[in-house]
């Protein structure tokens, strides 16, 4: 049993044939990954016990020949922004060191419900704030490809555990670009869903209007049943959405013949070869199974990483006013009034992107300073949004780059937060929009990096997504 | 614009955070080149724009409103497992008034 290589089906068949118990493969998987993981520092903590306890529940509904779910068995990491009922969920930093939550996210719930075996949590840039994963307060990941370099971010950790094979499948969140961007660096399959269909009860909040959580595996077929899984209304959050979820795996297969596929010009502009040459390969290749490519606009993307630095840095000085000492866990030492015991407790305990971003988004919300930054950039965002509503009017999906570059070398850009920022350029208009999109691996760079490119859609529109996605897999992943 | 210290330390008792000097210096630093490429917004004129408030508009006004019945809660003890302060069954600062 190879646990770099197998895919959801291979354990159901594998659990179906009784080559192996669940409970088995989860003592196997958690061996693997406690060896696996100090190369990479992909997992912060592992829970053996609850693992252990979900495969037995898997191994006795099978002895009681009752459907185990979907994910029976299956070994997934848990990003650590995503809480965890009874296990440390930190959030990568230092001031939620001891946290652990008293309730389980819907996300979570539903995955161990499906029959998911949750071996531990994932590092991740502190509160999800970065692109590198070097914003964790317990040290950076290192991309399992190439292991002076960064694994992109935030979703760092969950990325490398998948590509390493210490997971099959793993939850990660995405903000601006959280999940694709990894995804694309580390060479696996990540999805942000439409915004509201998968339930962010439970996912530690960064920027309300901009948080998704969504699958991250090692081929589309599993991140189709994994997003299955988790997506569809959830009452504890409000802003989940009533939409039926379709059978995404059941939906896969289909031929892509005519679909209409726009090319947004402006992603394409000064993109280097080393990334830009794979995903006109993969843009050949859907020519190749019929698909109609169609040149399009969306003016305004130049315009969106300054939007999206205001709106997300002042959601986030919001909800990380929450962190003040009295709740979560830490509280400076010595303090001996209130005032002092906020500032010191959040001025010890912030890392340096968390403060740049706090500051950040209280500046441009603070008096004098609101319509100029905040109420600007949400008018912006309407503008970024109808560009891609007057794109979907023309096309069905849009393929564009995930990223400006591969996967970078640990340090490199630590020293210039802007340069950090630029690497979501691609990846935060989809956001702004809040339509699904995903990162698909679609080549090399000349240095053997991973190069992605992403797939957007329409709003609740991640079948026909994930189809496109699949279609190019089975093209040019099997004979 | 530029940002200065005086700035910085002003927005920094806004959002309740203690920072060095050594962090102040940077954090002017860093400030003043974020915002200065955020000034590109103004390129555009929103003046007929409807800020984007609400990320989709699928549902009715009231569709996401439940029936106000009782539930379950978190037990206090069990919501106070994490106060890195707590007593009698209540979060606990510093004290807030003197008599």
């Amino acid at each position: 049993m190879n646990l770099a290589s197998l895919t959801i089906a291979d354990i159901q068949k594998g659990l179906r044939l009784k080559q192996f118990s669940a409970v088995e493969l989860t003592e196997e998987a958690l061996k693997f990954a406690a060896a696996e993981n100090p190369k990479t520092n992909a997992y912060l903590h592992f829970c053996q016990e609850r693992a252990l306890r979900a495969a037995q529940g898997v191994d006795e509904k099978l002895a009681r020949k009752e459907d185990p779910g979907p994910l029976a068995g299956v070994p997934v990491a848990v990003k650590d922004v995503i809480v965890t009922k009874g296990v440390r969920t930190t959030c990568a930093s230092k001031l939620l060191a001891s946290y652990i939550p008293p309730y389980d996210a819907t996300a979570v719930i539903r995955v161990e419900q499906a029959g998911g075996v949750i071996l531990g949590k994932t590092n991740c840039d502190e509160f999800a704030m970065g692109s590198s994963n070097e914003n964790s307060a317990f040290g950076p990941v290192r991309n399992p490809v190439a292991l002076d370099r960064v694994p992109g971010g935030s979703s760092g950790g969950s990325a490398a555990a998948v590509v390493q094979g210490t997971a099959v499948v793993a939850l990660g969140s995405d903000t601006g670009g959280s999940i694709r961007q990894p995804a694309a660096f580390c060479g696996c399959v990540g999805v942000t869903p439409t915004y509201g269909r998968v339930s962010r009860y439970g996912l530690v909040a960064f920027a309300s209007s901009l948080d998704h959580i969504g699958p991250m595996a090692r081929n589309v077929t599993d991140a189709a049943i994994l997003l299955k899984v988790i997506a569809g209304r959830d009452e504890r959050d409000a802003t989940s959405a009533f939409a039926p979820v379709a059978d995404y795996p059941a939906l896969l297969e289909g031929d892509v013949r005519g679909t209409k596929i726009g090319i947004p010009k402006e992603y394409f502009q000064g993109l280097a070869a080393e990334i830009g040459d794979p995903i006109q390969r993969a843009i050949d290749q859907f020519a190749r199974l019929g698909c109609e490519l169609v040149d399009v606009s969306l003016p305004h993307t130049e315009y969106a990483i300054a939007t999206y630095y205001i709106i997300c840095t002042a959601e986030a000085s919001s909800n990380l006013a929450r962190y003040d000492g009295v709740r979560y866990t830490t509280r400076a030492p010595g303090v001996t009034t209130l005032t002092d015991m906020y500032r010191q407790t959040r001025g010890e305990g912030f890392g340096a992107e968390c403060k740049r971003r706090i500051m950040l988004g209280t500046y441009v919300l603070s008096h004098g300073y609101y319509d100029a930054y905040y109420l600007k950039a949400q008018k912006v965002r309407t503008l970024l949004t109808q560009d891609f509503r007057q794109a979907f009017e023309k096309v069905d999906a849009l393929i564009t780059p995930v990223s400006p570059f591969p996967a970078f070398r640990l340090g490199e850009k630590l020293s210039d937060p802007w340069q950090m920022y630029l690497s979501d350029i691609y990846t935060i208009t989809g956001s702004l929009a809040g339509i699904p999109c995903m990162s698909v691996p679609c080549g090399w760079t000349a240095d053997g990096l991973p190069v992605g490119m992403q797939i957007l859609a329409r709003h609740f529109e991640e079948a026909a997504m994930l189809r496109l996605a699949r279609a190019y897999e089975r093209a040019t992943c099997e004979s | 614009m530029k940002i200065t210290e005086q700035q910085v330390r002003y927005v920094a008792e806004l959002a309740h955070l203690r920072l060095s000097d050594q962090e102040v210096q940077q954090l002017a630093r860093d400030l003043d080149e974020i915002l200065s490429h955020m000034e590109k917004l103004n390129e555009l004129d929103t003046e007929n724009v409807e800020p984007m408030a609400q990320v989709l508009y699928e549902a009715g006004e009231t569709a996401t409103l439940r029936e106000d019945c009782e539930q379950p809660t978190i037990p206090p003890e069990i919501a106070l497992a994490n106060a890195p302060l707590a007593g009698a069954g209540y979060f606990k600062v510093p004290k807030v008034i003197d008599k």
